[in-house]
């Protein structure tokens, strides 16, 4: 009995020792640093614009800077309750006082962070009555990230937009890693003639003198020349301008005969277009570079081949074909060989398909099909060759894609006149970007190079 | 009137001979033929009158000649009209197809045949049109099928293949720039231009 009630006394002692002892077998955590990262699409950084002073042309450079982080639906803008009358500037900082970097700035970083902000931005006056910095804020880092110089011209210059534009592109760069597309422009017809407008739709400018017909215009991979055809009395001939000059070339081979639906290669070398003739119509190109040697990529016979567009890599082109019946979508190799079936299609059920584009980034083409008999845009993979469905209100038509490859501009009747939209193929958001009469046949440019005028 | 003057001169020449006959024995003044003299009066009236009809009728044949060049003129010009017209002719469409339909648009493409067949000077020029619906590019190319339509169906049936060229303006060019069915129908065309021939242009006999 008591020999019993030891052993169980001491199994009940050795017990917390045995739970001690277990634990001792366990290696101990080391101590140091994990670092991973969380995807959340659909999730966006907050931006904030702060306010503050409204002399000169600071205001004019916040407005223009705070419409371009907004159109680059990379994020939450955040905008204040009672607008700019909370001012949120630099506090300890007077107007007029000496240039910056004299002084450390107080930048009330647990403020912006409390308002949902992850980056700020705030357009500061210099000393320079014509210079301004630009400054992007990291919130979270609780540091400046990056400062701009901008030296401000006119404010209705064109090319002080630009450079504005160019500052609001590298603050989403500097952001996100990947820059924006406010310094960028579309080309698009209306009644006829030529028009250029801005990506966040300031200065709609008429680009070729009344009296001349034009059609499918493009751009050059610079951004600095518009490339489109001048109809005239059935036929029409390609023409190459220079924005900056204002001066314009006639294509060679393309005097006569019926030439439209150019289209530039990413390194300029190549102009891909159709042309109709008895025959039929098919797809040509040229070298423009050494200007000759005009080559027919395709033999139509009984079917048309039609709207080249350049994979960037310049290896191939996609295009329209009504080879099988319909207008669907197909791929060669940039030297004519190689032609196959792109976008797959149901034979007597898919809608036609037209007017292709092979996005920036080579992974996507963007087109337009029949449904129920109204177009609409339709956006493929290129290696899965998944094919879906982006509108559905209204008749869109003619993609031309922006060159961040994530936003595309359009032409939709939803409104009841044809006009001019942007869509963020990610997020799906969708913006009207022209209010004029009649508008066709968009064209976005590459990232507009800053030009020295001579 | 020159015979009268000359036989005026020659009595008054006589009478002044006789006048004038002074110490020379009066000369016996021959004996004058006043029927003959009368005879060759009413002779050279008869000519003169004879000469003045024929003027008259060479006059009147003349105007004659002129009006019934003039009539034929006329004719000409309203039958070339009426066959420039008659080239001028459109036909139609149905809609996304560029095929010649059987039908009324045949009749006007055989009439226009006919013609051509019947002034080889004549060059023709076809432009293919389209409606607004459809991608604006693509329309170039069914324009140009639209025009090559119309051509074979006249070069199949033996009119020489230079006399007519093909050309497109797509949907840039609508004759009714509505957005309505009966606008669209009637954009779906093929116009016929003449390029050369068409300043005197004939209709074949029966038409």
């Amino acid at each position: 009995m008591m020999r019993r009630t030891a052993t169980t006394a001491l199994v009940l002692l050795l017990l917390p020792l045995a739970g001690l002892a277990a634990q001792d077998t366990v290696p101990p955590v080391e101590q140091g640093v994990r670092i991973g990262i969380t995807y959340t699409p659909g999730l966006r950084p907050g931006m904030m614009v702060l306010g503050g002073s409204r002399t000169g042309a600071v205001d004019s450079v916040r407005a223009i800077l705070g419409r371009d982080l907004d159109l680059s639906d990379r994020f939450e803008m955040i905008s204040l309750p009672a607008g700019d009358s909370v001012v949120l500037g630099i506090s300890g900082r007077q107007e007029g006082s000496p240039a910056m970097g004299d002084a450390p700035l107080f930048v009330n970083y647990s403020l912006h962070a409390a308002l949902g902000a992850e980056y700020s931005v705030a357009v500061l006056p210099t000393a320079d009555p014509l210079g301004l910095v630009v400054a992007l804020y990291d919130v979270k880092g609780e540091a400046e990230r990056q400062r701009f110089n901008v030296t401000v011209t006119d404010p209705a210059d064109e090319r002080f937009r630009l450079a504005v534009h160019h500052v609001a592109d590298e603050l989403v760069r500097a952001a996100v890693g990947e820059p924006g597309i406010a310094a960028s422009r579309l080309l698009l017809v209306s009644n006829g003639r030529l028009y250029r407008v801005d990506a966040d739709g300031a200065a709609l400018t008429a680009v070729t003198p009344a009296g001349e017909t034009i059609f499918s215009p493009t751009w050059d991979p610079t951004g600095l020349r518009a490339v489109y055809t001048v109809l005239s009395e059935g036929w029409g001939k390609i023409v190459v301008r220079d924005l900056v000059r204002g001066t314009a070339t006639t294509v060679k081979p393309t005097a006569t005969e019926l030439n439209y639906t150019a289209a530039v290669s990413a390194d300029g070398t190549w102009l891909a277009f159709s042309r109709s003739m008895e025959e039929g119509t098919d797809v040509y190109r040229y070298n423009l570079q050494r200007d000759c040697c005009l080559e027919r990529l395709t033999v139509g016979r009984f079917s048309d081949n039609l709207s080249p567009t350049f994979s960037p890599d310049g290896r191939q082109i996609a295009f329209v074909s009504t080879r099988a019946g319909g207008q669907q979508i197909y791929v060669m190799s940039t030297d004519g060989t190689g032609q196959e079936l792109f976008a797959p299609f149901d034979y007597g059920v898919t809608g036609n398909s037209n007017a292709p584009e092979w996005s920036p980034d080579g992974t996507q083409i963007a087109f337009h099909r029949d449904v129920v008999g109204s177009p609409q845009l339709f956006l493929m993979n290129v290696r899965s060759r998944v094919v879906r469905q982006l509108t559905s209100y209204g008749r869109n038509e003619d993609p031309t894609w922006a060159p961040d490859g994530r936003h595309l501009a359009f032409i939709s009747d939803r409104t009841g006149r044809r006009q001019v939209w942007t869509i963020d193929v990610e997020s799906g958001r969708v913006r009207q970007l022209t209010t004029i009469g009649d508008a066709r046949l968009p064209a976005w440019s590459p990232r507009i190079q800053m030009v020295i005028q001579p | 009137m020159k015979l009268k003057i000359s036989l005026v001169i020659g009595v008054a020449v006589m009478l002044v001979a006789a006048a004038c006959g002074g110490g020379q024995p009066e000369p016996v003044a021959p004996a004058i033929d006043s029927t003959a003299i009368k005879d060759s009066i009413a002779r050279a009236e008869a000519r003169r009158r004879a000469y003045e009809d024929s003027v008259a009728r060479a006059r009147a044949e003349e105007e004659r000649l002129r009006s019934e060049r003039e009539e034929a003129a006329r004719r000409e010009a309203a039958m070339t009209a009426e066959v420039r017209n008659m080239l001028g002719t459109m036909i139609h469409f149905d809609f996304d197809k560029s095929a010649v339909r059987p039908g009324m648009d045949t009749d006007v493409l055989q009439s226009k045949l006919a013609l051509l067949q019947a002034n080889p000077a004549v060059s023709l020029e076809i432009v293919g049109n389209c409606d607004e619906r459809g991608s604006d590019e693509y329309n170039m190319a069914l324009g140009m099928r639209r025009a090559t339509a119309a051509k074979k169906w006249l070069t199949d049936r033996g009119i020489a293949d230079g006399r007519i060229t093909v050309k497109s303006m797509g949907e840039e060019n609508p004759i009714d720039p509505a957005h309505s069915e009966d606008a669209w129908t009637k954009n779906r065309r093929d116009e016929f231009n003449l390029t050369a021939g068409g300043a005197k242009l004939v209709k074949p006999a029966g038409m």
